[in-house]
């Protein structure tokens, strides 16, 4: 059935800026079976990878995180949920020393006012161990959940080390969206960019090509993920890609310089680079089809 | 129609096999250059290689303890590199110029600074 209204297109995307730690992201969602009432914000975190030392770039590594805890508690209106999109902590090559990092973040992610929290793995989390000591901690690494008629889609592209999700997952996407309408209002979670945003330094999925194809039978996409350290917005078709600033050091933009290096820290402008996200989603606008007929 | 072949051979190795209008080309390239690479946490050896351009190579790869990647995506060519055996990637450089390569396979600790640069000169 063609629906009368319009799909909304990501509208807004405006830095809200003025805080030292945190500048944010304010994004709008909005999809055709939205009804009155359903309108609701969450808050997107990202790429903290607790356990990274490196004065140069994050003199503070112990304490941003808490900072962005305490600055989500300070919103004046509380999230209906938080996302963390992926390495949560930085990766290790001992298997202990992850399970500790995992577990503090946890301990440290439990001050967060707001109780309706999601997890789901970057690289630096999962990529050794195929997700192993994640899921032990945080559970499963793809999964959905509904919220206020949006329909949510984690998809896992990190567990396996080789950046693919992987044929078993593509098609539980596959089946997971035959089940929704074409105009579903539809968030995916990634930890990566599904599309090739700059492969020469790793910032692409290998499979991503055909997570986008699948999504595309859909009419109100919209994908938010971490792994680049900065906001970058992107359409593949009508699908837009949001990365989400990190939590412990920014990176540059792609390929502006030779090497993938963080950017140093600036003593005078501390924390400039690193924030997190609100996203709103809110209810399509009304709007009216006009259809002019003659008396005969 | 009678069939008139002419037979291009300068080193040896069959490149490519046109036909067109009944004769029969058989052109020839040179012998691809073996270049050895041998990845290890967190490096490559070499991690700098000249090529020129148009020139057929065949990366034998090698890695000293897990698994690896060996990724040039400007030339969008992979391989996956396993211990105890040879991956080989064949690769003729279309355009001049420096080029990242890089490991695609999540490897440990230092896994996003192993990458190398190849350049390709005229």
């Amino acid at each position: 059935m063609k629906n009368p209204v319009d799909r909304r297109e990501f509208l807004k995307l405006a830095g809200l800026g003025g805080a030292v730690l945190v500048s944010g992201c304010a994004s709008t969602i909005g999809g055709a079976n939205a009804s009155a009432g359903d309108d609701f914000y969450f808050v997107q975190l990202s790429d903290s990878h607790w356990g990274f030392e490196g004065p140069a770039v994050n003199p503070d590594a112990q304490g941003t995180l808490k900072k962005a805890i305490a600055a989500v508690n300070g919103l004046a209106r509380q999230p209906d949920f938080v996302m963390f999109t992926g390495d949560l902590t930085h990766t290790t090559d001992d298997p202990k020393e992850r399970r500790r990092r995992l577990a503090e973040f946890r301990d440290i992610i439990g001050a967060l006012k707001v109780k309706d929290v999601h997890f789901m793995p970057g690289e630096h989390d999962a990529s050794l161990d195929n997700g192993k000591a994640f899921k032990e901690f945080f559970g499963p690494t793809h999964y959905t959940f509904d919220h206020k008629g949006v329909h949510f889609i984690v998809v896992d592209n990190v567990s396996d080390p080789t950046a693919a999700i992987g044929d078993e997952q593509l098609q539980w996407l596959q089946a997971d969206l035959s089940s929704q309408p074409r105009d579903a209002r539809i968030v995916v979670f990634t930890h990566r960019p599904l599309f090739d945003l700059y492969p020469q330094w790793d910032w692409a999925t290998r499979d991503g090509d055909r997570a986008i194809a699948l999504l595309q039978t859909h009419e109100n996409v919209t994908v938010f993920y971490g792994h680049i350290h900065q906001e970058n917005h992107f359409m593949t078709g009508s699908i837009a890609h949001h990365s989400a600033k990190g939590l412990m050091f920014a990176l540059p933009v792609a390929g502006s310089q030779p090497k993938r290096l963080p950017i140093p820290w600036d003593a005078g402008a501390p924390y400039r680079g690193l924030g997190f996200r609100e996203v709103d989603a809110e209810r399509a606008p009304v709007r009216y089809a006009v259809t002019e007929r003659p008396v005969a | 129609m009678q069939a008139h072949r002419r037979i291009l051979l300068r080193v040896g190795v069959l490149a490519g096999i046109a036909l067109a209008g009944g004769p029969l080309v058989i052109l020839a390239q040179p012998k691809p250059r073996i270049i050895p690479i041998r990845a290890q946490k967190f490096t490559y050896e070499p991690a700098e290689l000249t090529l020129k351009m148009d020139e057929p190579v065949i990366f034998q790869l090698t890695t000293a303890d897990v698994v690896m990647g060996f990724s040039v995506p400007d030339f969008k060519v992979r391989g996956t590199i396993i211990p105890g055996q040879v991956t080989e990637v064949a690769m003729t450089p279309n355009k001049v110029g420096e080029f990242i390569f890089l490991c695609d396979v999540f490897c440990g600790s230092g896994h996003e600074n192993m990458e190398g640069t190849m350049r390709v000169v005229a």
